[in-house]
């Protein structure tokens, strides 16, 4: 019995050294995909605890997209039940603004749209977060928590071309997106074309 | 190589998941191709000031403490058992969608759940599991003094509950702290008392076990167990103490809340 007591805090110790670290990582994506912050701390947790029980089959290849995946899981399990529910106010605001993304989209012909200027950390937050699924996603998982396009392919759980794909349009919604933000700040009038030359 | 074939492969170079080959074929088009060639470069600043900036978020404190509480409860296969019938916002994180890679385990554990023994049992052994627990060099205590005014505020936010903090030192159970425990994920506040050099864990919690009023007198893995509800509470006193004993401190526990609840 002692054993046993000794074995599971053996087996503990382990995970906590293999998990733990990822913690931001798992907050970070937890953030984006749950919107707000109570629904991402108890997504982690609950992630935490599913990879807790699930350790003993965990046959790697690396923790952190493994966690990730579970996280996913977890999230997409909320939602589910939410969408048999009824529709959060918050939730519908985010769909319109996904609506509006393929209007900032529209292909831009002129060479000063093509640059792409320097925005605060806030802004980018922001804009990520507007961007709709499962763009979002592949953008977090890519620019946040640094996986590869490997592990972001088993992270969605798809192929790994799928993922370029998501990937390129993520960061073509986000470039237009940016841009458009950088107008809107520093001019904040509605009037105002965007093509003035700065 | 295309314009539209290019589109895509750009981030690929840009994130560095091009092969030599590929990536020569790329740059060849870009250098050739002033359209591509500023996408390149504008994607390629994005991607720059994204790496730069502080994008990761830090988990918060509590959270972090959370999570280390959570690593600190052994055998949690029995933990989300109660989630799946507990009709909350939470249990549906702990529901049936899960990914492919892991519906096999998730399988076996329903499984589980339906040869499982009551509930009642899961919880006493998780109770014993937290008591052996705190047996573990410096796992005992969070709040360590024999003056139940100090550790019945302690708990005060980390539980939902005002635990019950009964001074037996006259009846020779010493008051040793307070602990905050998990049990079927649930916090829990613990509280350590001891006689001669037994230890014994009062688990504290508005539920923790299915048939309320029951009373429960068992021995798991050696150690002794008393489950009883009062006032609201469920309490589990686990100890090495020999039953007769760990019946008196029962005893004198029900006591003295019978009297604080009388006297509030």
């Amino acid at each position: 019995m002692a054993d046993d007591a000794v074995a599971e805090q053996e087996r503990m110790r382990t995970f906590q050294a293999a998990a733990l670290p990822h913690l931001d990582d798992v907050y970070t994506l937890a953030r984006y995909l749950m919107r707000n912050t109570q629904d991402a701390e108890d997504a982690v947790q609950e992630c935490y605890l599913r990879a807790l029980r699930h350790f003993d089959s965990y046959r790697g290849p690396a923790m952190k997209p493994w966690l990730l995946a579970i996280l996913r899981n977890v999230c997409n399990a909320e939602f589910a039940r939410r969408s048999k529910e009824e529709v959060p106010t918050d939730y519908t605001q985010d769909e319109s603004l996904a609506e509006e993304m393929p209007m900032w989209q529209e292909p831009q012909a002129s060479p000063e749209k093509m640059m792409v200027r320097q925005q605060d950390t806030a802004t980018i937050r922001r804009l990520v977060a507007e961007l709709p699924e499962p763009f979002r996603e592949a953008i977090v998982l890519r620019e946040m928590n640094n996986l590869s396009y490997q592990e972001i392919a088993q992270v969605a759980g798809v192929p790994v071309g799928t993922v370029m794909s998501r990937l390129a349009r993520a960061r073509a919604m986000l470039r237009a997106a940016w841009n458009a933000a950088e107008t809107v700040t520093t001019r904040p009038g509605p009037a105002v074309a965007s093509g003035t030359a700065s | 190589m295309r314009c539209d074939e290019t589109e895509v492969m750009l981030h690929a170079l840009i994130d560095g998941e091009l092969d030599a080959g590929h990536a020569r074929d790329v740059e060849a088009h870009v250098a050739s191709c002033a359209g591509c060639g500023e996408k390149l470069a504008a994607f390629r600043t994005m991607h720059d000031v994204m790496s730069a900036a502080p994008l990761k978020e830090t988990a918060p404190a509590h959270l972090r403490n959370r999570i280390e509480a959570l690593m600190a409860t052994p055998a949690s296969r029995v933990v989300s058992i109660r989630q799946f019938m507990k009709p909350t916002r939470r249990s549906f994180f702990g529901g049936f969608a899960m990914g492919s890679a892991l519906s096999a385990a998730v399988a076996a554990s329903l499984v589980l759940t339906v040869i499982r023994k009551d509930q009642e049992q899961t919880i006493a052994e998780e109770v014993v599991s937290a008591h052996i627990r705190s047996l573990q060099a410096g796992h005992l205590m969070d709040v360590e003094t024999s003056d139940r005014h100090t550790v019945k505020p302690w708990f005060n936010g980390r539980v939902d509950v005002a635990p019950p903090v009964v001074d037996l030192t006259a009846e020779s159970f010493t008051l040793l702290g307070g602990r905050l425990d998990y049990i079927d994920s649930e916090p829990v506040a613990a509280i350590v008392y001891q006689r001669r050099k037994h230890l014994i864990n009062l688990f504290v919690a508005r539920h923790l076990g299915s048939k309320r009023g029951r009373a429960l007198s068992e021995t798991i893995q050696g150690y002794n167990c008393r489950h009883w509800s009062q006032d609201g509470f469920d309490l589990w006193a686990v100890s090495d103490l020999v039953g007769d004993e760990l019946d008196e401190f029962v005893q004198k526990i029900a006591g003295g809340l019978r009297q604080s609840s009388r006297a509030s």
